[in-house]
């Protein structure tokens, strides 16, 4: 009972977060890629619902941003204009980039002002978008990468193990080559070697690529192992008796045999990848501007924002924690599920 | 015994030769080269460019480049960097030495925490203690490395209380030797920090639960019922019984004294191999990237060697196979 709802707990977090960033047309106010020159650097738009003569309003509203004469990136909110905030905005482009495309907003201002949940980048775009649709980018590359490495990890792990011999032999040894190497230097790497000036959306299928196919040997190692005790079983030599063909065995008894090993490694496997995102994005190396990314929008501090006290520049990588959190939870329980850990 | 380290010793010789083939191969397909920008420089005459491409030798065959590379290899050269026009070995030494001085004191940092913590939360399972421990460490485990290296320096440029990035400071060579332990440690310790903050929870996790699994063994309710003192039945055995998956993991942290930290060094500007890496790999000194992937893939290679070696020693049982 405790195990499933654990699970059950985990599977709704994870689906708020993947529903959250999936919708990112609408729960974005505005568009990734659109630039505010006259606001860079602004900090989070504060929420106001007592105004300057002290009276509460229940819609709560925006103050618009000043700049201070003389200072770049200071700003100051002018309290006597207020903006009210409105709730399922229509917005004036035919269509929002991204995966799924949505013409209403679920907030938004008056044009004259501007609503910055987590504040702006140095072009002034909306962090809040920016992270909504940049978990996109992240995500899908980060599953699309597990699910070749699995897929990968399958083939040969089940024909490594079924067929044994020599083959066995070499895709083992190649496996330890991969595993004995160190993950994040091959990867970067690797990624250099690769032409690093290319279009951004060729950088997120180069990343894709590199890391998925890099992945293959965890699961496939695993895959392996399920496959030699699997063809081993008394029902498996039972229909090999009764004349059944190898691609029949492996079809029938073999492969099924090895679902719950690939999706916990998918499981382990995406939040790994998330990070070689961030950590490859982070180095120059990985999702080229200005498509979005959890790990180039935190690349962003780099040179000197830190010291000048952006703190909310920080705020994509705080994201990342409620998500690897879900998928660490997520092969948890899936292991406990599986029995294999009874802590 | 020495036949299995025999045997281990030639494969891990075969590994480290597999991948510096590997990684010369990717070299061969991998476009452009170190001179590309030089190319592209107005200022730089083609003849000039061309005369370095034959003096470094990036015209010839791959399989000439490699038996060169080897050659220098055997000479204790690793190489030649186009980028600082000296040999590899000669810049990763001090590099290599920054970047284990480094994870050497977080690794000893976080197995001192680690193990005391585990055991104590694996001693107290299910109390409000142990939950508590548990939690916090489970959160921990959700921050990526990268988000803690940020935070940590984040805090230090805000607080001011400790240097943000390097080593040492300006004026290092003036200092007295304390004034020198000094600086460095307060240079370190924030990478220190970060490092044994990212490292922490999986320690600390598998401590306690092969504490967990050896306390509720047989043997250990057996000498709890003939009235041994906890403290000795926690130390004396317990422990002894939950080290064999430690020493396997302790191998682990050795194995990743040299690659673990590359994160943490580069934001934390820490001159180590990350930094020389990166920089490399971005300038394409090709090789200096393979010095750095082969030093730490023989890192790699010696932890898990080590861990067999401790394992050996600790467990009879392994010895009798």
């Amino acid at each position: 009972m405790a195990k499933s709802a654990r699970l059950v707990r985990t599977l709704v977090l994870l689906s708020a977060i993947h529903i959250l960033v999936l919708g990112a047309g609408f729960f974005g106010p505005y568009d990734p890629d659109v630039q505010d020159r006259e606001l860079p650097f602004a900090p989070p738009t504060r929420l106001h619902w007592v105004d300057a003569r002290g009276r509460f309003h229940f819609r709560p509203f925006v103050c618009p941003y000043v700049a201070l004469t003389g200072r770049f990136g200071v700003y100051k909110a002018d309290l006597r204009q207020t903006f009210p905030v409105h709730f399922f905005v229509r917005s004036a482009e035919r269509r929002s980039p991204g995966i799924l495309h949505s013409r209403w907003h679920l907030f938004g201002t008056d044009d004259e002002a501007r609503i910055f949940l987590l504040g702006t980048d140095g072009y002034g775009r909306d962090q809040f978008s920016r992270l909504l649709y940049g978990g996109q980018v992240s995500l899908l590359a980060a599953l699309v990468a597990a699910g070749l490495s699995v897929g990968l990890g399958l083939l040969l792990g089940s024909v490594a193990g079924f067929c044994g011999g020599l083959i066995d032999g070499i895709s083992m040894r190649l496996t330890e080559l991969f595993l004995a190497l160190p993950w994040l230097y091959l990867l970067l790497a690797l990624r250099a070697f690769l032409p690093l000036q290319t279009p951004p959306r060729m950088s997120v299928f180069l990343f894709i690529m590199l890391v998925g196919v890099m992945g293959w040997a965890w699961p496939a190692r695993l895959v392996r192992g399920v496959v030699l005790t699997a063809k081993e079983r008394n029902y498996a030599l039972a229909a090999r008796g009764f004349g059944a063909s190898d691609a029949y065995l492996l079809r029938r008894h073999v492969v099924p045999q090895t679902f719950g090993v690939a999706v916990t490694q998918a499981g382990l496997l995406i939040p790994r990848y998330i990070l070689a995102e961030v950590a490859l994005s982070y180095f120059g190396l990985g999702v080229g501007e200005p498509l979005p990314s959890l790990g180039n929008m935190l690349a962003e501090i780099q040179p000197h924002n830190l010291t000048s006290s952006h703190w909310w520049m920080l705020l994509p990588g705080v994201a990342l924690i409620p998500v690897l959190a879900g998928y660490y939870s997520l092969t948890d329980a899936l292991h406990e599920r599986a029995g294999l850990v009874q802590v | 015994m020495m036949r299995y380290f025999t045997h281990r010793l030639a494969h891990g010789i075969l590994l480290v030769v597999g991948v510096s083939l590997l990684s010369f191969l990717f070299l061969g397909l991998a476009p452009g080269n170190f001179l590309d920008e030089m190319r592209l420089n107005p200022e730089i005459a083609p003849e000039t460019v061309t005369a370095l491409r034959t003096q470094y030798g990036l015209n010839q065959p791959l399989p000439r480049r490699y038996l060169r590379w080897l050659i220098s290899v055997c000479k204790g050269d690793l190489g030649f960097s186009f980028a600082y026009n000296s040999p590899v070995a000669s810049l990763l030494w001090p590099r290599a030495c920054n970047t284990l001085f480094l994870t050497g004191t977080a690794t000893v940092v976080a197995w001192l925490i680690s193990v005391p913590l585990g055991m104590w939360s694996a001693a107290r399972r299910g109390r409000l203690g142990d939950r508590l421990c548990m939690g916090t460490i489970s959160g921990l485990l959700a921050i990526p490395d990268i988000m803690l290296a940020l935070t940590l320096l984040f805090l230090a440029v805000q607080t001011g209380w400790f240097p943000a990035g390097g080593m040492v400071s300006p004026g290092f060579a003036a200092l007295g030797w304390w004034g020198k332990v000094k600086d460095i440690a307060s240079h370190c310790f924030l990478p220190v920090a970060a490092l044994v903050a990212g490292n922490l929870p999986v320690l600390v996790r598998h401590v306690r639960a092969g504490m967990v699994e050896a306390l509720a063994s047989p043997f250990v309710r057996a000498a709890r019922a003939h009235g041994l003192p906890s403290g000795s039945l926690l130390f004396r055995y317990a422990l002894r019984a939950a080290a064999n998956p430690l020493a396997s993991l302790a191998g682990f942290s050795l194995a990743s004294l040299l690659s673990g930290s590359l994160l943490t060094e580069v934001i934390m500007s820490w001159p180590g191999v990350g930094p020389l890496l990166l920089e490399a790999l971005l300038a394409r000194d090709v090789y200096v990237v393979i010095g750095a992937v082969m030093f730490s893939t023989v890192f790699i290679f010696l932890g898990n060697l080590f861990a067999d070696g401790f394992l050996y020693t600790l467990d009879p049982r392994i010895r009798m196979e």
